[in-house]
Formats: structure tokens, sequence, C-alpha cells
């Protein structure tokens, strides 16, 4: 009734490790190909994989408001349509904000690895700044269609664009206002292993609301205005 | 300035509310004096409620779902009362009344005692099951329990103040739109629900990064134990299924709220696309109900047979194939609803296979008890009576998976037969089988057996006696929740379902005196080893109750069932294994986060419910702040030094060298 | 979560988001993100330009979109997120499969279920007929 006895891990120890079940591990080698062969993982790689599926379950209820905008795309209730109401430059602009401030994070992720303070701050603030401009366009579309009297309640259709971006505006700005903690973490703390972690974490997120976007722009706004 | 809420609210003038919300409020602060008067407040706060320990977590997430199985099972007796009442007349609860209570039963024994029972074992179990520490996110862990406590206080607060929703467990529109619903009742159902929901995703987030990136060395996938692997197959349908659930209730709060037009009558809206969404919930949601009891049986009923579980390839390849099958059946909860012969015969089709799978899991149970030396204890009772429950709720499911069939059975007593069928007899008994077999190593001492298996006869008496009468309502054509009727035929039955119920009543009354007497003989029934069922798995290798760390130095896994192989060898060569070297280890600090943000959630939420604005305002920027205040902690772990380690691992080593001396062969 | 000897180095398990490449190499990381912004930018164009001109025919056109939408995630996913098809990588990748799979079931299942439900219902006109 007693448990292993020797220390385990990294020296000489009689118990081996088990194989992998590819089958190809020597006994008692120290590899582990994320099967949970060596123990568990390091806290970097948690954090990241427990994000990586939040953001997995948040683009499944995405997916919910998508459905309902597809099967709602049509009920306009005898109001107005999409293609009366998507100002497509406006929407390119939007999608370049949201593009280029995923290349400011790329970049300022590399600047993180150099543990470059500056540089990272730069990134990130560039990343900020061009999601406020995206924000302040979508804010703008919003409250011009409203004041037309194309606001949400007016047709299913228009409650199910409004939903559908609206979520996907609100995901910004949560991402902007933990942007800023990050920023002023990374200020006051410096490049310690929580701050990393959280880091990877935001850009994760950030990078996933431009895929995300991308979805959004071609269904929604592409299709929607020449269909 | 307080939005809708007025004095109004408080139900003075309808006597069972008003009778119901006095015992609660006088229950509730009759606790809270005791407890403040014995002093156990400092205690509660320091070692309970801010806890991120999963143990505790596991605990705590217990004791909510049977407080809560409480509320939903008297919501039961008076609706049983009322059907055997109102043959010809009105019973005693006005329709209003009644609507509340069966919509209130429902979701309180689904959110609120089944998930909560659920994850309450996993949380328990699966860390140490694993042969780790605690789960990936220790404190986000403790932030998904007072999530789903702030959801019940929620529904709870809606019996004191304002009413609950009369729709049923799930809000069909239009009648829960603001036309028809335009009282506070499903505001309550939604928020409730959200808050919960947010903290029960989050448990799926954290068991699924435990289970694939946290296990002992050596613990490759086919050396899990089984329960692990349900527990994997639940969280992934978790991480899957409850954003839906959120999205689905977000919209139906936009319509209420915003006035949008998803769901209503008017202006385009659909609102067969609410049943379509929230059945993509629902469906993985009753396999996520019972897939963690189907892994509590493969662990009983290999532990008192005395034999591996048969099969372990074939359980695993099931459990996966359960969890992928039950994203494709979700059509059958409306079949009536008009998509088609082609549609139906799909989703009809995908819903007999995927009893398939099951089906292999019964017989690889069966052929572990074959050639075992089964022990008649009370939580192999509760896996026999599963096995028998929930095959003939598993065979009513199949036959309502026929679209024809289902035509005549929707909505009948014969679909409330059915899914209490397979709730009850699967996930109820399978909760209350882990809640026996696992009680000692939480406690340190076992369940008295003979109110455990006085409890059981009794549950398992009543729900026959109270369900298959239903089967036979359906069949004679009564509707579910009816608050009266006049068809003579139907009443005797009724009768016979309500007197099911008064003995199911009997059972849980013999569970809480279980609890009671074992409370009181406590030394009597100490657990000493921290084996007392001769278990196969690694939490028999931790004394009862484990230290917080779980395990003085990780376990080597080298087989299947690595407890059981270490504990063969030791008794066979008459010693423990050498002692380990050892080093401290580092926890997790406790902390409030989570007490703190249920606090700020229900503030939040019962702020929404009544149009107070500005209260919704404060309890958001109080939850920013909180989880601002928790980022910004310098020291998130304390040291647990070697000797402390080392001295408690010492005792018990000890205890189990004294107990290889007093046995002479393996079990 | 603990400092005991038994977690490991991961140098063969990779966090996602995470890149196989070492500190310092600044011109191979760069590399990766321009090379992504570049595809991403001209995806993007072609999406836009497509919609909007006769190059592809009309009714092809929502198909075509989405096929460059989901040329587009795929960059984002290889070159901004870093998800290979190394074995470092499975567990990101099976993780991300599964995902895909529940969206696909919503939104294709959805889509099917409820056309068929409204090709099913009654018109309009016939319903305000029986209220009468």
């Amino acid at each position: 009734m007693s448990v292993g006895a020797t220390a385990s891990g990294m020296s000489g120890d009689p118990y081996k490790l088990g194989y992998s079940h590819h089958g190809h591990l020597e006994p008692g080698t120290d590899e582990a190909t994320g099967h949970g062969e060596g123990g568990p993982a390091s806290k970097r790689i948690v954090v990241a994989y427990g994000f990586w599926i939040f953001l997995l379950s948040d683009i499944i209820m995405f997916s919910a408001f998508f459905a309902s905008y597809a099967v709602l795309s049509g009920a306009t209730a005898g109001g107005p349509t999409g293609r009366e109401l998507f100002d497509l430059p406006r929407v390119a602009i939007q999608t370049l904000c949201l593009l280029t401030s995923s290349f400011a994070c790329g970049l300022a992720a590399i600047a993180t690895r150099l543990r470059n303070h500056l540089w990272t701050q730069i990134g990130l603030l560039v990343t900020g700044l061009l999601g406020v401009v995206f924000l302040a366009l979508e804010f703008q579309e919003f409250t011009t269609m409203i004041a037309q009297g194309a606001g949400p309640s007016r047709s299913a259709f228009l409650s199910s664009f409004f939903a559908l971006v609206g979520c996907h505006g609100l995901h910004v700005t949560a991402g902007l206002l933990w942007l800023g903690t990050m920023m002023a973490q990374v200020f006051v703390k410096g490049f310690q292993p929580p701050i990393l972690r959280r880091l990877m974490c935001f850009s994760l997120f950030w990078h996933a609301l431009d895929i995300i976007w991308v979805a959004l722009f071609s269904v929604v706004y592409l299709i929607g205005a020449y269909s | 300035m307080l939005g809708k809420l007025s004095w109004a609210a408080i139900p003075f003038d309808q006597p069972i509310p008003l009778f119901a919300s006095a015992i609660m409020i006088v229950a509730i602060i009759g606790v809270l004096v005791w407890v403040t008067y014995k002093g156990f407040i400092p205690y509660l706060w320091n070692e309970w409620l801010t806890s991120v320990d999963h143990k505790k977590i596991g605990v705590m997430y217990t004791v909510l779902a049977m407080v809560m199985l409480l509320r939903g099972f008297i919501d039961a007796l008076m609706m049983r009362a009322q059907q055997a009442m109102a043959f010809d007349g009105p019973g005693y609860l006005p329709p209003e009344h009644y609507d509340q209570i069966f919509s209130a039963h429902g979701t309180i024994m689904i959110f609120f005692v089944a998930m909560p029972f659920v994850i309450g074992l996993m949380n328990f179990v699966v860390p140490l099951q694993l042969g780790v520490r605690d789960v990936a996110f220790p404190t986000l862990n403790s932030v998904s329990f007072w999530l789903t406590a702030s959801g019940a206080l929620l529904i709870n607060i809606s019996l004191v103040v304002g009413e609950f929703a009369r729709t049923g467990w799930l809000p069909f529109p239009p009648l829960s739109e603001l036309q028809y619903s335009p009282g506070v009742g499903v505001d309550y159902y939604i928020w409730g629900l959200q808050i919960s929901g947010v903290g029960t995703l989050m448990t799926g987030i954290n068991f699924v990064t435990t289970i694939l990136k946290m296990r002992a060395p050596g613990m490759s996938y086919l050396r899990m134990p089984m329960f692990c692997w349900t527990a994997l197959a639940t969280n992934l349908l978790i991480v899957a299924a409850f954003p839906v659930l959120t999205a689905t209730l977000s919209m139906l709060a936009l319509d209420r709220y915003l006035g949008f037009h998803f769901f209503t009558n008017e202006a385009g809206g659909n609102m067969m696309m609410f049943m379509n969404l929230i059945w993509i919930w629902g469906h993985p949601e009753v396999y996520i109900l019972v897939l963690p009891a189907f892994g509590v049986f493969s662990e009983v009923i290999s532990t008192f047979s005395g034999k591996p579980l048969f099969g372990y390839r074939s359980m695993v390849l099931a459990t996966m194939a359960i969890c992928i099958l039950s994203f494709l059946v979700w059509l059958h909860h409306f079949f009536t609803m008009g998509a088609g012969a082609d549609v139906n015969a799909v989703f009809g089709i995908a819903t007999m296979i995927i009893a398939v799978p099951t089906g292999v899991k019964v017989f690889n149970w069966l052929f572990t008890m074959y050639g075992g030396r089964v022990r008649f204890t009370s939580p192999i009772l509760w896996s026999i009576g599963f096995m028998v429950t929930f095959v003939i709720g598993g065979m009513t499911g199949v036959l309502l998976a026929v679209p024809p069939a289902d035509f005549l059975l929707h909505n009948s007593l014969f679909l409330v037969a059915h899914f209490h069928n397979v709730i009850i007899g699967g996930t109820l008994f399978g909760m209350f089988a882990g809640y026996t077999f696992w009680f000692p190593k939480a406690f340190g001492f076992s369940l008295d057996e003979r109110l455990g298996k006085i409890a059981f006869w009794f549950w398992i008496t009543g729900f026959y006696v109270a369900f298959m009468p239903l089967y036979v309502l359906g069949l004679l054509g009564m509707t579910r929740r009816m608050q009266h009727y006049d068809v003579a035929a139907w009443r005797p039955w009724l009768i016979v379902a309500a007197v099911g119920a008064v003995l199911i009543l009997c059972g849980i009354a013999a569970q809480v005196a279980q609890l009671i007497v074992s409370i009181r003989n406590r030394e009597r029934l100490r657990d000493v080893v921290g084996d007392p069922w001769d278990g196969r798995s690694l939490e028999w290798s931790t004394p009862s109750p484990p230290p917080v760390f779980n395990f003085a130095v990780l376990p080597n896994v080298v087989g299947e069932e690595p407890y059981w192989g270490i504990k063969q060898r030791a008794l066979r060569e008459q010693r423990l294994g050498e002692e380990p070297a050892y080093e401290a280890i580092e926890m997790p600090k406790n902390s409030p986060t989570g007490f703190v943000t249920a606090f700020f959630t229900s503030v939040t939420g019962f702020a929404l419910i009544w149009h107070i604005w500005w209260m919704v305002v404060i309890g958001l920027v109080g939850a920013f702040a909180t989880f601002v205040v928790f980022a910004w902690r310098d020291v998130d772990e304390y040291e647990f030094p070697a000797e402390e380690v080392a001295k408690i691992d010492r005792e018990r080593r000890r205890v189990r060298a004294e107990a290889i001396a007093a046995m002479r062969q393996p079990a | 979560m603990n400092a005991s000897s038994n977690t490991r180095d991961d140098q063969r398990d990779l966090a996602p988001g995470d890149e196989l490449i070492t500190d310092g190499d600044v011109a191979s990381g760069l590399l990766g993100y321009v090379i992504g912004f570049v595809l991403a930018l001209g995806l993007t164009a072609c999406s836009f330009y497509v919609a909007g001109s006769d190059l592809i025919w009309k009714p092809g056109i929502p198909t075509g979109l989405i096929v460059l939408a989901v040329a587009q995630m795929g960059v984002h996913l290889v070159f901004f997120l870093h998800i290979t098809t190394s074995p470092d990588s499975t567990n990101n990748v099976l993780a991300l499969a599964f995902g895909v799979l529940i969206v696909v079931l919503v939104i294709g299942g959805s889509l099917w279920i409820m056309a068929h439900l409204d090709h099913n219902m009654m018109p309009m006109d016939k319903l305000m007929e029986m209220q009468r």
C-alpha cells in the first residue's frame, strides 16, 4: 500500500518512465511529448493550453451567434437590408486596423522575447490604438444605423447583426481593458514569469479576435452587401 | 431608484411562498447565528471559503448539491400532491404558482443539484487519481464554485423577492418573451444560469487542461483511471456546449431587455431557432450529467468485484464515441416541430446509434463483475440498481428516438418518466455511489453502511413506484405539467406516483440520518490507513483525508491500476518501498477572489433582474476591480517545508507498514 | 504550480502561441509575422475585390468569399499563432480540430434544420387566414 518509493524524475530512477504511445521511446529516457509521461507540464504550457481551450469555447459561442445571423439574415421584416446599410469602405478600414494591430501585437511578442521594455510597450500601444480606432468606427456605424431607424429592434436581421458584430466589439473592448492592465503591469513589475504568461495569453486572444473578424467581414459584410 | 423593485415583490398575499420563504430565511439565519456563536467564522473563512484546494472545493460543491436537492425535492412533493389531488378540482396550488414550481424543480435539479454534484466529485477525485497536487488553475476553480453558488443564491432569492419563471426549465419563446412573461421570473432564470454557466465553463477549461497536461510521471493516456477518462469527455462537452447556452440565453435577454427580435413573433423573429440552439446545448448537457456517473460505476464495480475493469480500451473508445456522438442527436428533442421526415430520420438513427457505446459499457461492467468476488456494499447496490434502472430508461429513450412514436409521446408523461429514469437511475445513483465510496477519503471516516443500504432500498423502490406509473400515464395520453385534469383513468396512477415520492422522501431521510449518525460515530468508523475498500487507483494511496499537497512525492506510474500493482508487491514482499527524498512543496495560496467575485456577480444579477441600472454598473466595476487586484498580487504560492512534508508522509508510511504486518496475503 | 523535481523542460511540448525559436533570433520571427501580414492583406484585398466584381459567377461569390476567409484564418493560425503540424503541437491541433468540428455542426446543423423547418411552415397569408 505504498506509493512508488524513490524520488522520481531526473536522477537515476529505477522506476523507468513509461513508453510514449508511439512505442518509440527507450524506457528511462527523459522525453515527454505532451503525452504526460514526463509528469505535469510547466506552468507556461498549462496556462497557454488552458487559454487556448477557452478561446475555442469563445469561438463556439460566436458560432451560435453566427448561426443565428445566418438563419435570420433574410428576415428584414420589410426594413433595410444589408446591401442598403453596409458601408464597405469603412469595413475595409476596420479590417486594416485590426489586421495591423495583430501584426503590431506580433512585433510586441518579439520585443518581449528580447526583454526589450521600450519596444514591447510601443508595440502594445500601437496594438491598442488601432483597436480603439476600430471600435470608434464600429460605434460610428452603429449610431448611424440606429439614427436611420435601422436599429436592432427594427427586424430580426438587424437584431442578429447587432448582436454578432456587437459581441465581437465587446470582446475587443474587454481586450483593450486587459491590454491597458497588461501595459501597466509590465511597466510596474517588468518581465516576471506570470506577466510573460499573461502577455502570451493576451496575444492569443487578440489574434483570435482578428480571426473572428475575418469570418465577420466576409460573411456579414461582403456576402451581405452583394448577395 | 430601485428599478422595478418594490414591497409588492415580497409574496405577502401568497401563503405558500410566504411560508416557504420564512422557513428558508429562518434556517439560513439560524445556521449563521450558530456558526458565529461557535466561533467558526475565522475557520470557515480561512479553511473553506477562501480555499483553492480542489478537495475542499469538491466538498463545497457536493454540499451545495445536497442542500439544493432538498429544495428541488420539496418542489417534487408539492407537484405530486397537486396532481394526486387535482382530479376534477383545482387541487391546492393555483396555476401561476404550480407553473413556477415545476420550472424551479427542473432548473434546480439540473443546474444546482446534478451539475454541482458531478463537478464536486470530479473536483475531489480527478487530481488524486491523476497523481498530482491540484488542478491546473486552482483559484479559477474557486471562482467557478462561487459563481455556481451565486447562481443558486439568485434562484433562491426568487422565492422571497419576486417570482420565478413559469416557462418550464427551458424558457421557450414566445412564452418567455416580454409580452407573455412580463414579470421578473424569466430574468431570474436567465441571470442565475448565465452566472453559474460561466463558472461551469471555467471548470470545463480547468479540467480539460488538468487531464491533458498534468498527470503523474508515467501516466500515459491509457493508464488513466476510467473516472478520469469520463471526466475528460464530460469537460470537453462542457467546453463545447456551454458557450451555446450562454449565447442563446443572451439572445433571449437581448429580446427582453433591449427589444431585439431574435425569437419574437413579429419583425421576423424565429422562435424555432431558440429550440434549435438550446437543444444543441441541452443534449450534450445530459451526457455531461451521465458520463461522470459511468466513471463512478467503473471505479466502484472494479473495486468491489476485486477485478480490473473489463475491456478498458473499449471503455475508453465508447466514452469518447459518446462524447462526439452526443453532438449529433439534438433534434430528437423537437421531432414534432416540423423539420420533416428526412431530417427526423437522420437524427432518429443517430440517436439510436448513440445507445450502442452505452451498451458496450454495460456489458463491460457485467463482465467485470462476472468471475469476481463481489462485496455487496452500498456503492455496489447503487451500481446494480443503476444498471437495471438505466437500461430500462435507455430503452425507452431508444423507443422515443423513433420519430413516429415520438409524435405520440412527445411532452407526455412517458417522456417525463424516461428522463427521470435515466437521470435518477444514472446520474443520481452514480453520485450517491461516488459519495459513499469517496466519503472516507474526504473526511477520514466512513458512512454508516446500514443506513446507506436502507436509503438505497427506499430510493430504488420509491423511484419505481413514482415513475413507472408515469410511463403508463404517458401511454394513456396524459400531457406533462398539468395543473388539473378530468380523466378518471389517470387518477389511480397519480396517487401511486405520489406514494412513490413519499418513499423517496424516506430514502432522503435515511441519507440525512446516515450523515448525522456517521458523524456521531466517526471514531468507530474511522478510516485509519486510507484504503477502506481495497482500492485500485492512486487516491487510495494517500491518507484519509489527504494532506493539502496530496502526495509527498508524485508517484511514478508503471502500469494500469497504478496503486494495485504497488500494493500487491508490498504485500508480497511484506515491506513498503524505500523512503523517498522529501523536498519542499509549493502550494497555491488561498484567495478571497472567488467569494468576492461571486458577491459582485450576485449584486449585478439582482440589479439586472430588477432593472436597477446604477447597481449593475457598481457590480461590474467591482468584478473588474477584483480581477485587477487578484492579477496584481506578487506572491501567489507558499512553501511547505520539506520537514513538514516528511513528517506527514512518515506517519502515512508508519500506518501502512503496520497494516501490512497485520495482513499476511494479498486481498 | 509546484517546484518539485517532477516538472519537465517541455522541450518537446509546445504551448499554443509559442514558436520553436531560440531567443535572440529576431529575424526569422519577424519574417514570419511579415509574411503572414502580407498574405492576410492580399487575401483581404481579394475578398473585397471578388465581392464587388464580375470575376466570379455571381451565385458562386458567397462560396468564394468563404474559401478566402478560411484561407486567411489559416494564415493567421500558422503565422500569428504558430500552429504547426509538428508532434509538439499535436494537443493544440487536436483541440482546434474539435472546436472546428463543433462550429461546423452548430452552424451547418442549424442552417440545415432551420431551412427544413421554414420550408414546412405554413405560408404567412394562410396563417393569417386561419386567424380570421
